[in-house]
C-alpha cells in the first residue's frame, strides 16, 4: 500500500531527524522536519541507494536578481515527467497509426485526447479551437503526470513547487494573449484594454486592465500549487502524528486516514489538471469570441 | 503577546475562517446540485460535472488564503 511505503520512506529520514534532535521532540521541530518532505530539496532519496546529492550551482546574479539554477528534486521530477510524457505520446501515436482500431495504450490516450477535444477545446473555442489542441493536450497530460508522480513512494510532485506552476501560468498567459491578438487583431486587442471609456479616463483604465490580465493566470498558478502542496502536507502531517504519539493503535487509525486521503489526492490530481486546462481554454475562448469568433482576422 | 505568538494565532484563526467560508460555499453548491438532480434525474451527470468544476474553483480561492496562513506560520 502506498501509505506503508510512504511511512517507510518518511520513517528513515524522520527517524534520522529524531536522532539528531534527540529525546522528546517539540511539535515545531517536527513540523519543520515534515515540511522538508514536501518542499524542494537538493538531494533525492532513492529506494535502495539512500540519499543522492544533486549538483549545486551558485546563483547567477542578474542585477539585483539572483537566479538559482541548481538541479533540485523537483527539477529532476520535471524531467522525469517530460520523459514519461514523450514516451507515452510517441508510443500511443505509433500504435494508432498502425491500425485503424485503437487498442491498448493507443486507446487510452485516444479517450483522453478526444475528451479534451470534445469537452474542453471545441465547446469553449469553437471549431478553430482544434488549432490550440496541441498546447491544451500538452498542458493537461504534463500536469497530470507531474501530479501523479507525487503519489508514488519516494516521489514528489513538481507542481508542488510554486516556480513550476508559475512557469505553467506564464505560458498560459502568453497563449491567452496570443489567441486574443490572433482573433481580434492587435488594434482591437489594444482597444479592449481601454475598456471603452472616455479617453480622459484611459490613464487610470489601462493600468487596471493590464493588471486584470494578470489575475487569471495568477489564480491558475496558486490554485494548482496550493492544491498539490496542501494535499501532501496533510498526508505528511497525519503521518507525523504517529511520531508524536508513539503508540500502535493510533498508528493503525492514522494509516487508515492516510489511505483515504491518498485516494482523495488521486482524484485531486486528475481534477486539477482538468481544471487548469479547462480554465485556460475558457480564457482563450473569451478572447476568440471577442474577436467575432473567427480567427483568420488579421495576421 | 509577542509578535511570534500573534503571528501563529493569526495563522490559526485565518485557516479556520477560511475553511468555514469554503465549507459554507461548497455546502450551498452541493445542496443546489442535489436539488437539481432530484428534480431531474436525467440531468444528474451534467449537474455533477458542473458541481465538481465549481467546487474546484471555490477551493482555489480557499487555497489562496491557506497559502497565506502557511506562510505566516512558517515565517
Amino acid at each position: 500500500m502506498f501509505s506503508e511505503k510512504m511511512l517507510a520512506s518518511s520513517d528513515t529520514s524522520l527517524a534520522a531527524g529524531q536522532g539528531e534532535h534527540g529525546g522528546e521532540q517539540s511539535a515545531g521541530e517536527l513540523f519543520k522536519e515534515l515540511f522538508h518532505h514536501v518542499e524542494d530539496r537538493h538531494e533525492i532519496d532513492l529506494p535502495f541507494f539512500g540519499h543522492v546529492e544533486l549538483p549545486h550551482f551558485d546563483p547567477i546574479q542578474i542585477g539585483s536578481f539572483a537566479l538559482d539554477i541548481s538541479i533540485t528534486k523537483h527539477v529532476v521530477f520535471l524531467w522525469v515527467a517530460a520523459a514519461i510524457l514523450c514516451v507515452l505520446a510517441i508510443v500511443a501515436a505509433r500504435k494508432n497509426k498502425r491500425s485503424l482500431v485503437p487498442s491498448g495504450l493507443g486507446n487510452l490516450m485516444e479517450i483522453l485526447v478526444v475528451f479534451i477535444r470534445d469537452e474542453v477545446a471545441v465547446p469553449n473555442m469553437g471549431q478553430q479551437g482544434v488549432r490550440y489542441l496541441p498546447y491544451l493536450l500538452t498542458t493537461f497530460f504534463y500536469i497530470l503526470i507531474m501530479n501523479l508522480l507525487g503519489l508514488f513512494p519516494y516521489g514528489a510532485s513538481a507542481t508542488g513547487n510554486v516556480s513550476v506552476t508559475a512557469g505553467l501560468a506564464v505560458i498560459a498567459f502568453v497563449m491567452i494573449q496570443a489567441s486574443a491578438i490572433r482573433a481580434q487583431g492587435i488594434g482591437h486587442y489594444l482597444a479592449h484594454l481601454t475598456g471603452g471609456v472616455h479617453w480622459a479616463l484611459w490613464i487610470i483604465m489601462i493600468p487596471i486592465e493590464i493588471l486584470g490580465l494578470f489575475t487569471k493566470p495568477f489564480a491558475l498558478c496558486i490554485r494548482l500549487f496550493a492544491n498539490m502542496t496542501g494535499g501532501h502536507l496533510v498526508i505528511v502531517s497525519l503521518l507525523g502524528l504517529i511520531f508524536i504519539f508513539k503508540s500502535y493503535p493510533i498508528a493503525v487509525t492514522t494509516i487508515g486516514f492516510v489511505v483515504a486521503i491518498n485516494f482523495l489526492e488521486l482524484f485531486v490530481a486528475f481534477l486539477q489538471a482538468y481544471v487548469f486546462t479547462m480554465l485556460t481554454s475558457i480564457f482563450m475562448g473569451l478572447g476568440i469570441q471577442a474577436g467575432g469568433g473567427h480567427e483568420e482576422h488579421a495576421h | 503577546m509577542e509578535a511570534i505568538g500573534l503571528g501563529y494565532l493569526a495563522a490559526g484563526l485565518g485557516a479556520a475562517l477560511t475553511v468555514i467560508g469554503a465549507g459554507l460555499g461548497i455546502g450551498k453548491l452541493a445542496a443546489a446540485a442535489m436539488e437539481a438532480s432530484g428534480r431531474q434525474p436525467e440531468a444528474a451527470p451534467a449537474v455533477r460535472t458542473s458541481m465538481i468544476i465549481a467546487a474546484a474553483l471555490i477551493e482555489g480561492a480557499t487555497f489562496f488564503a491557506l497559502v497565506i496562513c502557511i506562510l505566516l506560520a512558517i515565517k
